[in-house]
């Protein structure tokens, strides 16, 4: 089966007056139908830049994107007409952002907002679009939906606003969801509600996702497969169950261990030593090198992610070799 | 909203009464009076012509006659144009500035706006730095050498417009476009300013990806945010616009009411400058109003307070 979406050597940098940002620096995935692949790294690590590049969402200048493919149902998007890749976000592939409290527009109606990609994109009556407005509501489960189709934003709490939000991605049955730490501005209640909600549409709509985090705890819940990112590049992809039974990349293994639940004795939590590089100046090798306890002159080599297992690829010439 | 806006008109009351209040007093505390010459007049005639407009009586009754007459709508007789009387000099020359105040302000939001939202889109470009330069330059120029240099270009030289006067549509041109210029250089920072503001917000963000077409962006998602500080400032800038410019109105001979104020002030007629100060205040209070009913229709956010 020919997958959804193929992304290959994605590269988007920053052009600024300290440097070329490289904040994503070959990036290749592939997404299935219904699956769901999370993006895991620390922050700056280039995971919501690598998704927003796919919805020309990175603002020109400073930003190019400097190579790489993103295929998606015959076409390249990062190689067609703003025109046509218009036709593509906000109706076949769709975004939940990370910040609820200022993702919606403060000066319009939650209403207008819902509408909006129905009217545009669908060409549906103004009657159809809000009848369907107002299911999607319920459905993420907004209670008196009607009478809060003319509510404002700010008369919504946090939790509220994420659920009108992920109804706004949602509401045009999109193939792709790009959930962007959908659930990191939420108490922990609601944070389960809502990965409970996109589960379901999921499984009702054979949608896939895109869950970009830096919580593992998340991804483990929810994921099929998982790509770690660190400083702009892939350092580990495989199967979720894979990852987090045998981690084959140093920086996987480091973050797992500053996990708070994985360390019950009352020790001090584990944190990283050093700093992530600077994406600045050009990489010579493995990023991970200066902070990693393995690394051996090789890691200044040549880096490749490699597969080691059939569901398993790692950027860690050590673990390629079998050494870690 | 009724409530809102009876309470801010009866909170405009005391208002009014004290501006009125304080300008009575200063005028009169003021050395020199309406009548006063540099060469004396016969202390008798004096005499009869202050008797002749109370102004002989004791301050407080002064006051109290004056405001009564207030009250029933009559601003008294102008001292200084003995046959008319203050509200019909106002009638006469109110409508003057009010119709040049209206179209320097149309030219104001026309070119503010556009150069504004322009720049906005494309910040740090050519099509940001040239609006943005002229603006400035716009704030620099005094309208008293900008509407000089404009009458002399467009006046004389190529002789498209008259050089003075208030008749025909060909007269309203250049003192609008003098009267508007700096307005428009204020609304064109503020837009800028605004909209900028308002583009590097996550909502923004988001509409983009809904995949709204650019135009749509900014005109539905942006613009509403962004011209809130046109607004904000439009209030007092209206009142200064439609109450006259003498600046203005002395370079193109217009018969409006920036002339007769200051000159009402020069001349000592007490009359005549509470009459333009009344009216001064009263359109500042309103058009405040107005644009703060505009600034909570925009904002919901603002509805609750």
């Amino acid at each position: 089966m020919m997958p959804l979406l193929t992304v290959e050597n994605l590269a988007t940098h920053f052009h600024t007056r300290a440097g070329i940002v490289r904040a994503v620096d070959g990036v290749s995935y592939t997404l299935e139908k219904g699956q769901t692949l999370g993006i895991v790294g620390e922050s700056g690590s280039g995971k919501s830049v690598s998704c927003y590049s796919l919805l020309g969402l990175i603002p020109m200048p400073p930003g190019r994107i400097e190579s790489g493919s993103a295929h998606f149902d015959g076409g390249d998007l990062l190689n067609i007409s703003k025109d046509e890749l218009r036709k593509i976000p906000g109706q076949r592939i769709s975004m939940i952002f990370q910040d609820p409290m200022t993702a919606l527009n403060p000066y319009m109606t939650i209403g207008a907002q819902l509408m909006e990609p129905l009217l545009l994109h669908k060409g549906l009556s103004k009657e159809e679009a809000a009848k369907r407005s107002i299911e999607m509501l319920e459905a993420v489960g907004i209670q008196d939906a009607e009478q809060r189709m003319n509510a404002h934003p700010h008369q919504f709490s946090g939790g509220m606003r994420q659920r009108v939000v992920i109804a706004m991605a949602l509401i045009t049955e999109p193939d792709i969801l790009i959930a962007d730490e959908p659930t990191t501005a939420l108490d922990v209640t609601v944070q389960a509600q809502i990965l409970e909600l996109i589960k379901s549409l999921q499984e009702k709509n054979g949608m896939a996702v895109i869950l970009i985090t830096h919580d593992l705890g998340v991804i483990a819940g929810t994921c099929d497969s998982v790509a770690v990112m660190y400083a702009g590049r892939l350092v580990e992809q495989a199967s979720a169950s894979s990852l987090f039974h045998s981690p084959r990349h140093p920086y996987t293994h480091a973050l797992m261990k500053s996990l708070p639940s994985m360390n019950t004795d009352g020790k001090e939590l584990y944190s990283i030593p050093g700093m992530p590089p600077d994406l600045t100046k050009p990489i010579e090798g493995c990023a991970f090198a200066a902070r990693c306890e393995h690394a051996i002159e090789a890691c200044r080599g040549d880096i490749h992610l490699h597969s080691i297992m059939p569901d398993h690829a790692t950027a860690c010439i050590r673990a390629q070799k079998g050494e870690l | 909203m009724k409530k809102i806006v009876l309470k801010r008109l009866l909170e405009s009351i005391p208002v009014l009464w004290a501006i009125v209040t304080i300008t009575f007093f200063l005028i009169r505390l003021a050395p020199g009076g309406p009548f006063d010459r540099e060469k004396e007049l016969d202390p008798q005639i004096q005499e009869r012509i202050e008797a002749h407009y109370n102004l002989n009586a004791p301050l407080m009754e002064q006051y109290t006659d004056y405001m009564g007459g207030l009250l029933s709508g009559d601003f008294g007789p102008s001292f200084k144009n003995a046959s008319s009387s203050v509200n019909e000099l106002i009638a006469q020359s109110f409508p003057v500035s009010l119709e040049l105040g209206f179209y320097a302000l149309c030219v104001a939001l026309l070119i503010g706006l556009t150069a504004g939202i322009i720049a906005a889109l494309k910040p740090n470009s050519w099509q940001d730095y040239t609006p943005m330069t002229l603006a400035m330059i716009g704030i620099c120029v005094p309208n008293f050498v900008l509407g000089p240099i404009l009458l002399l270009i467009f006046g004389i030289n190529l002789g498209w417009f008259p050089v003075s006067g208030w008749e025909e549509a060909a007269d309203k041109v250049l003192p609008s476009i003098t009267l508007g210029a700096m307005y428009a250089a204020y609304i064109a920072r503020l837009s800028r300013g605004g909209m900028l503001e308002v583009l590097s917000n996550d909502f923004i963000r988001t509409a983009r990806a809904k995949g709204l077409s650019e135009t749509r962006v900014i005109l539905k998602h942006a613009l509403r945010g962004g011209v809130t500080p046109v607004i904000a400032f439009l209030g007092p800038a209206t009142a200064g616009l439609l109450s006259g410019s003498f600046v203005v109105e002395t370079v193109f001979q217009i018969p409006g009411l920036g002339k007769l104020f200051v000159e009402s002030a020069f001349n000592r007629d007490y009359t005549m400058i509470l009459g333009t100060v009344i009216l001064y205040a009263t359109l500042i209070l309103i058009l405040n109003l107005i644009s703060d009913l505009l600034l909570t229709w925009i904002d919901p956010r603002l509805r609750n307070a």
